[in-house]
């Protein structure tokens, strides 16, 4: 037999590895002067790019894309060319991919504290960044399938599936949650509205979390834990079931991220259903991963990788319980907008990303620079503060999610609300915010001494160097020696039958859940009084969504009696068919936006946004005087009312000929009635002078963004007032 | 809870097959899985599983 001799390319795992460490760090850091920010409102006070509402989209990507995208692709890198006894590929491909993920972090770390964005949860980033997005991953699938195709190992092991899975669903899921129609080159509007969008949006966003930050992280677990513990996989078998049910499953699970909402109930509960089933392939991998080590917990007491791994694996199976069980209608009607869904999150990103991340970065980096870790005592001390670090988090969160559930939720005999003002509720949990506060620097002050220890480490190694292996040609099977195989021994030969496989189990669930929605005419029944914005609201609307106003406010008011009293009317599915895109939210911080239209006056809006403080004493929420003082750039109104009706918005060629001149004469309206106060009139007018005196340029009331963000929020949920009765049919 | 689902799903046309082909695809998906699974050779089992333990270093590197 002929053995071959090749490299193992390492240099590429190393870039990743020092990459994943980099931007861990910067997407931590955000995350806790986000959560500083919960405590000190103004602490960024004035500085628009510093504010939460553009820092939240900045802190969810760079932990996910960058952090756990490096960490994966260091993982995978390492992981494949042995698992395949096989270089990469192409190094070509390799560091395009490399250079293009970073470069699109880059972009993303420029433009999301700019305020170009989408929006849409983990899918902010405007369009052209979306297409180089296509584009790296692309490189990356064929790069991991050029691998397979040249491997030197007949059979495919189990974390080559998950690899592959990845792929391909991620694509998918980018695809088509991003088609969008362009209006400049950093802004554009998803071709869905409302209800679809939404449903597409979650379908996505829950698929992130299956596909980015668990199918690549459990191939991970299978790898690096058999090898850690030095011992095979528990059950292979299991491994086998784990594999085709989860991702045959999770694809179905999106709409209980949309549960009570305006989404047809026939979609909700097929989702609940799906939610509830993933718990068994869900805990049958936690499972397999925890009792590979029977017998082997000793080694646990002594290795800082193992211990890291198993509160990674244990994290994941809590997220897995947990998951299934916020699916159902009664526990997500008390969790679902609370900081409950905070603690939840963080136990899957902290525990287990972060904690397998870790692990893995301690198992490889000394193997790699072919030396010993610098300390194990500092390794120990990082996963004691690690740990301890989660735990102070996630509770004090917990604890947060019940109280300003059940607070939201609290009736006096009288049938009025006994917290009506919704900032009883904010200050009651602040405590909890203080304590999620420190858990989060402990967990920072862990991943700082991994840095040293990782560096110091890499020091005293030596160079890294690409690794020789040897193994012999892959012969072609011989006929007899296929004799007496059966059909997954077949599959596990062939890659891209595999893919194909792969890619059908999972397009199973996406198609039978999006398609009638978007062509099923009934799943969204039409309200008559249901206009479409006016230009002027447009306006205001693309800037509620550059300041990320949807981090914090929801605009979906559940059927609930104490949703009704405390906002108004719920929503309807009818409401939002002009949506693109929609802006339900997922968390209040704040209360729900959907009826706010006329229920202040113009100047206390225009107050709030100066200095939210003033209107609403002990508001937590940040001043966004930019938004009062910036001339409103209306430039594109045209081109963006124009692709709405592309979209399928009713505007006449006539109210696109006439946008400038409507949208002038509704902000002189908005003017009008700022004027009515006297106080504004005094100050404003001084403020006139003032610059007419010193010969500086003076912005008009009527042409600053404030204006039109204040026309937006004054229509917002009004429609449905203005004809009760011309409802047609009714979703509930 | 079921009449809302029912208003939904009588308008698609020829819905009465979707539960059926669902069901249909679910058991035969599941049942091939486990009957692989389950017949699957031990020693086929046990190779794969030792993948990732084996280190493919060269016996006698090249100088």
């Amino acid at each position: 037999m002929e053995i071959q001799q090749f490299h193992y390319d390492n240099k590429i795992v190393q870039k990743f590895l020092y990459a994943t460490l980099f931007w861990g760090i910067i997407g931590m850091l955000v995350g806790l002067l986000l959560a500083f920010l919960f405590l000190f409102p103004n602490l960024t006070d004035g500085i628009s790019w510093l504010s939460f509402g553009r820092l939240r989209p900045l802190h969810t990507n760079a932990v996910i894309f960058a952090f756990v995208g490096n960490a994966i692709f260091a993982g995978v890198y390492y992981s494949t060319q042995r698992l395949l006894k096989a270089r990469m590929f192409s190094d070509f491909l390799s560091n395009f991919n490399f250079w293009g993920w970073q470069a699109i972090i880059v972009a993303a770390a420029i433009t999301l504290p700019l305020g170009y964005t989408t929006s849409k949860e983990y899918a902010e980033l405007e369009w052209p960044i979306d297409l180089a997005i296509a584009l790296v991953w692309v490189a990356f699938g064929w790069n991991l399938i050029g691998t397979m195709l040249r491997r030197r190992q007949r059979h495919l092991y189990v974390a080559i599936w998950f690899y592959v899975a990845t792929f391909v669903t991620v694509a998918v899921l980018h695809i088509f949650n991003s088609l969008e129609l362009p209006v400049s080159w950093l802004k554009s509007y998803p071709v869905y509205a409302g209800v679809q969008d939404a449903l597409v949006q979650w379908w996505y966003g829950h698929n992130a979390v299956a596909f980015f930050l668990t199918t690549p992280f459990l191939g991970l677990m299978y790898y690096f834990v058999p090898k850690a513990a030095n011992r095979p996989i528990y059950s292979y078998r299991l491994s086998i079931v784990h594999f085709w049910s989860l991702i045959f499953i999770y694809i179905w699970a999106g709409p209980h991220h949309l549960l009570y909402s305006a989404l047809p109930d026939w979609a909700q509960n097929l989702g609940v259903a799906f939610s509830v089933m993933l718990i068994a392939p869900s805990w049958g991998g936690m499972i397999n991963g925890l009792l590979t080590l029977r017998g082997a917990w000793d080694k646990v007491r002594t290795s800082p990788v193992l211990k890291f791994m198993v509160v990674a694996i244990t994290g994941y199976g809590m997220a897995t319980f947990e998951g299934p069980m916020l699916s159902l209608k009664n526990v997500n009607a008390i969790a679902h907008f609370s900081d409950w869904i905070i603690a939840h999150v963080h136990v899957g990103a902290l525990a287990w990303n972060g904690f397998l991340t870790f692990g893995m970065v301690y198992w490889l980096v000394p193997k790699m620079y072919k030396t010993k870790l610098h300390s194990l005592g500092l390794a120990n001390f990082h996963f004691w503060i690690g740990t301890l670090g989660i735990i102070l988090y996630a509770l004090p969160m917990y604890v947060a999610g019940f109280t300003q559930a059940l607070m939201w939720k609290d009736f006096n005999p009288d049938g009025t609300l006994v917290y009506g003002n919704f900032l009883e509720t904010v200050h009651e949990i602040l405590p909890m915010y203080w304590m999620r506060a420190v858990g989060g620097t402990l967990y920072i002050i862990g991943v700082v001494a991994m840095l040293y220890n990782v560096v110091a480490t890499i020091r005293s190694g030596s160079k890294v160097q690409d690794e020789l292996a040897e193994a012999p040609a892959l012969v072609r099977v011989a006929k007899r020696r296929v004799a007496g195989e059966t059909y997954h021994n077949w599959l596990e030969r062939k890659p891209i039958q595999l893919t194909i496989f792969a890619t059908v189990a999972i397009l199973i669930g996406g198609i039978i859940q999006i398609i009638p929605t978007i062509l099923v005419k009934s799943n969204i029944p039409t309200i008559a009084s249901v206009k479409p914005y006016t230009p002027l609201e447009l306006e205001g609307r693309d800037l509620y969504i550059r300041e990320g106003c949807v981090g914090c406010h929801s605009q979906m008011v559940r059927p609930f009696r104490s949703e009704v009293e405390r906002y108004g009317e719920y929503a309807k599915a009818g409401e939002f068919v002009y949506d693109h895109p929609f802006l339900w939210g997922s968390k209040r911080t704040g209360p729900d936006l959907l009826r706010v239209g006329g229920k202040y006056s113009d100047n206390w809006h225009l107050n709030h946004m100066y200095d939210p403080q003033s209107t609403s004493s002990g508001s937590i929420m940040p001043a966004y005087q930019w938004l009062v003082r910036n001339k409103l750039d209306k430039s594109d109104i045209t081109a963006k009312m124009k692709a709405m009706a592309k979209l399928g918005v009713p505007y006449s060629e006539e109210e696109i000929a006439n946008a400038g001149k409507d949208l002038d004469a509704q902000a002189e309206q908005i003017e009008k009635n700022l004027y009515s106060d006297p106080d504004f009139a005094k100050s404003y007018e001084a403020d006139k002078k003032e610059a007419q005196a010193s010969g500086e340029p003076f912005v008009e009331m009527r042409d600053r963004e404030i204006v039109a963000l204040i026309a937006y929020l004054q229509r917002l949920g009004t429609d449905i007032k203005a004809e009760p009765k011309a409802e047609t049919v009714t979703n509930k | 809870m079921l009449k809302f689902i029912k208003g939904h799903m009588e308008s698609i046309e020829g819905i009465a097959t979707y539960p059926m082909i669902s069901l249909l695809i679910f058991f035969i998906f599941f049942a091939l899985l486990f009957w692989w699974v389950l017949t699957a050779s031990k020693e086929h089992i046990q190779e794969v599983s030792k993948l990732p333990l084996d280190d493919n270093q060269p016996q006698n590197p090249m100088p």
